[in-house]
């Protein structure tokens, strides 16, 4: 592997509307495995994958909050969440399923130019 | 091909490695095809293209029995192209693969179905090679998502 670089998920999708959120944290996952430095950025509808108490048995799908809620056992700590769309859907952050620290504008701005890949989903 | 510029006595070379990950699906939107164009277009400039991923939906960029509309334009022949001319990797990932039906011959013959449906200038392998050849290269450029 060569010389390794910082890849920041830029996570767009909202948890049961796109296999791509669950796609994306398969990706971080990878990253990791393969001890890449990576950060993710829960924005848009996308943070409405750190709802609390979330029940996706009558789905018949995997709950992407118990994963969430696994990333800092593989060492994924940089979890950031855009403070404006979790104030559009008015999260409660202190229980979202994984930390997540809160940007704002310009503070995303410089978390993007801190990074050498952004990966889009 | 763009001759390498001199500057005095060195050889200044502005190449730079790509790498591609694909999400956008082969009949929907133009995701897929930009892709391709632009794969195209960074060799035809010099730079190298060291993989293209193709995740979720993108798997279907690798359909061996996709028949396209006659009076457009082919979404397999181009990465076929990509692979045979220029020794660009096309990777499937597996887990996204399967779900869409993508199988090589060896998946097919594991999960006994009858037939492989992958073609064969694509590669079914994990996220890893996402991330090693994300690790290799200059820009990773997204397509779809």
């Amino acid at each position: 592997m060569a010389a390794r670089k910082r890849l920041l998920l830029l996570i767009r999708h909202s948890p049961y509307g796109s296999s791509l959120a669950r796609a994306s944290l398969d990706v971080a996952l990878a990253a990791a495995a393969f001890d890449q430095p990576l950060s993710l950025l829960f924005t848009g509808d996308g943070v409405l994958q750190l709802l609390p108490g979330q029940d996706s048995e009558a789905l018949g799908v995997r709950n992407p909050g118990r994963l969430l809620a696994s990333l800092p056992l593989y060492d994924i700590e940089q979890v950031y969440v855009d403070a404006e769309a979790a104030a559009r859907y008015q999260l409660d952050l202190g229980a979202a399923p994984v930390t997540a620290l809160a940007l704002e504008r310009q503070q995303i701005r410089e978390l993007i130019e801190s990074h050498e890949h952004l990966l889009g989903f | 091909m763009q001759t390498p510029a001199h500057a005095g006595v060195f050889l200044f070379s502005p190449a730079m490695i790509y790498s591609l990950l694909v999400m956008s699906a082969p009949a929907s939107g133009q995701g897929a095809m930009t892709a391709a164009r632009f794969a195209r277009a960074a060799l035809a400039r010099g730079h190298s293209v060291n993989r293209v991923f193709f995740l979720d939906a993108g798997v279907a960029n690798g359909a061996a029995a996709a028949v396209y509309p006659q009076d457009e334009e082919d979404r397999l022949r181009p990465w076929v192209e990509l692979a045979e001319q220029h020794g660009v990797e096309l990777i499937l990932c597996i887990a996204s693969a399967l779900k869409y039906g993508m199988l090589d011959e060896a998946e097919a013959r594991r999960y006994e179905k009858p037939a492989a449906t992958a073609h064969p200038a694509f590669t079914i392998s994990g996220l890893g090679q996402l991330v090693d050849a994300a690790a290799a290269a200059d820009r990773l450029v997204t397509f779809g998502g």
